[in-house]
């Protein structure tokens, strides 16, 4: 058994999961501070990508990134970098599927924190920097956390948009859920369930690992 | 150390206009909840931006929209005591008290274990929050303030968190910090009896505004206004048509009262249920006892005036009552306890 697609799914739901971790808390602590219109807008915009169709996702990442479109072809001619059809394309499609389940998570952690505890914070002095990593961060560790795994294991079992974009080339872009449709189609049963039951074990015990942090959340 | 606070802010349902000078004395701000004082302090500490002012600090501008200053909280030196104290609940209270101190963090650990000394807490320096009891909850907020260094104090209802038992140990406590403390200290609280026995003067506090300022005992002496009154514990409340003799009729309670010189403002008449007195004399009521409302030491006789519409609040001792309980009985309000009032 060639175990690529694993290792390829891994880095790719790691790489995403970390974008998406230091993106999803940034705009979900800056769309708590927007005024109530704007922050309506936002809202439904950074979580769209949740409730469409990952096909859907897809063809409108293509739109963009394609080596024709506006995003793909400055990135060809100035980077020299293809955006579709390679492994870290699907990190981009994942992390635009996985952004929403960050954001919604930090943003229930953040509005369920206390503000009078920055304030105190404020009015003793302590720098706004000082407050978010070393207050808010840790107060609201137990929802971030448990957000971050169950994007981490969203990000392992994404196919729709990855195989738009990114496809399915053995050996380099062959992930855990393209490499079982195509072994599938391919009437290769025995070695789909092989993979099938990898990637159960796998989301398994991401889940497990919610499950424990939420319910050290609700001891805490 | 003065503090001077001239500030307007619009916010939902009211306007916030509050203007007020304290100088090293404790100012009690007392109002309804919902009357703005929480909000005042938000904007004194800099944890909200006034819409138009000026607030300063012994002389030190904190604040002020024409000359375009707004100091953060950070470097305003204003203490805070929130309701809830705002410890940080993932921080001992050791940790607690060693993010007070400011600037250079050597020696901090020794200003923390003097505050723990201090607050008789050493015992408690590597428990959570969570693991204290609310008045010790309240001594490490308050020695996290101390250590801070702030030019003034703000208390923001501080025993709303406590259970009314542990609320008279801890005010003496509090009494004793603010002493200890020797500045200006603005207090704000619903409850007149502790605002009285923590302060030396007090505002009245009604939709966003200041309606009456003075010492204790003469706010509570001459509360001007009605809800004032109210405030400061004057239940017995009822409005007034002023007569061309000078004298005033009460509607609610259907008599004729005079009162030396009338205030052409006033709109009603209010005398404490303490300040009612038995027997004939000056501004006599006859009246039939409607219900008696038994407290722990004393009775509450509900008295309803020939002729009136509502009855009035009369407070006696509770052995004497039993000695002369009566359905009908003749009280007097005298006029020097007779507070006139705006409306």
């Amino acid at each position: 058994m060639d175990w690529f697609p694993l290792w390829n799914s891994l880095r790719i739901a790691a790489v995403s999961t970390a974008i998406v971790f230091f993106a999803g808390i940034a705009l979900a602590y800056y769309a708590a501070r927007l005024p109530r219109l704007i922050k309506g807008v936002a809202d439904v915009i950074l979580t769209l990508p949740l409730v469409l169709p990952p096909t859907v996702v897809g063809y409108l990442l293509l739109r963009l990134l394609g080596p024709r479109r506006i995003l793909g072809a400055w990135a060809l001619r100035v980077l020299g970098l293809r955006l579709t059809m390679t492994w870290w394309s699907a990190i981009i499609a994942t992390a635009v599927v996985v952004f929403p389940l960050m954001y919604r998570t930090a943003r229930g952690a953040f509005e369920s924190f206390d503000e009078t505890l920055a304030q105190a914070g404020q009015t003793l002095g302590l720098s706004n920097t000082y407050i978010f990593w070393r207050i808010r961060m840790p107060v609201c560790r137990q929802g971030i956390l448990a957000g971050t795994v169950l994007t981490f294991a969203r990000a392992l079992g994404e196919y729709g948009a990855t195989s738009m974009i990114a496809g399915y080339t053995p050996g380099r872009t062959a992930t855990v859920s393209t490499t079982v449709y195509q072994l599938w189609r391919t009437d290769n049963d025995a070695l789909a369930l092989r993979w099938v039951l990898v990637n159960v074990a796998i989301s398994a015990a991401v889940l497990l690992a919610v499950n424990l942090l939420e319910r050290r959340k609700g001891a805490a | 150390m003065s503090l001077v606070v001239d500030i307007e802010k619009t916010l939902p349902g009211f306007t916030l206009k509050m203007a007020f000078a304290a100088e090293n004395e404790t100012l009690a701000l007392l109002g309804a909840s919902g009357s703005g004082k929480s909000m005042t302090l938000k904007c004194i500490a800099g944890i909200v931006t006034p819409d138009r002012g000026h607030i300063e600090v012994d002389g030190r501008v904190l604040f002020d929209s024409d000359k375009h200053i707004n100091l953060p909280p950070q470097q305003r030196r204003v203490g805070y005591l929130f309701q809830q104290y705002a410890l940080f609940p993932h921080m001992t209270a050791r940790q607690n008290l060693l993010c007070g101190v400011r600037g250079d963090k050597k020696g901090a650990g020794a200003k923390a274990d003097g505050m723990l000394a201090t607050l008789g807490l050493t015992a408690a320096a590597d428990k959570l929050p969570a693991q204290l009891s609310g008045g010790e909850q309240q001594r490490i907020a308050l020695g996290r303030i101390l250590l801070n260094g702030p030019d003034i104090l703000l208390l923001d209802e501080p025993f709303s968190a406590l259970d009314s038992h542990l609320r008279f140990a801890l005010e003496g406590e509090l009494r004793r910090t603010i002493r200890d403390f020797g500045r200006t200290v603005v207090l704000v609280s619903h409850d007149r009896d502790e605002a009285y026995r923590l302060s030396d003067t007090m505002a009245l506090v009604e939709n966003g505004h200041v309606t009456a300022r003075g010492t204790k005992e003469a706010i509570f002496a001459h509360p001007r206004t009605r809800a004032g009154a109210a405030l400061t514990g004057c239940k017995n409340l009822s409005p007034i048509t002023l007569l061309p003799d000078g004298r005033m009729l009460a509607d609610d309670w259907g008599v004729t009262l005079a009162a030396g010189d009338v205030p052409k403002a006033a709109r009603y008449v209010g005398i404490r249920m303490h300040a009612v007195q038995y027997g004939p004399g000056e501004n006599e009521i006859h009246g039939a006892v409607t219900e008696v409302v038994e407290n722990p030491f004393s009775c509450t006789v509900m008295v309803q005036p020939r002729g009136g519409k509502k009855p009035l609040g009369w407070e006696v001792d509770k052995s004497w009552w039993r000695d002369h309980r009566a359905d009908s009985v003749t009280l007097h309000l005298p006029k020097d306890a007779l507070l006139l009032l705006e409306e």
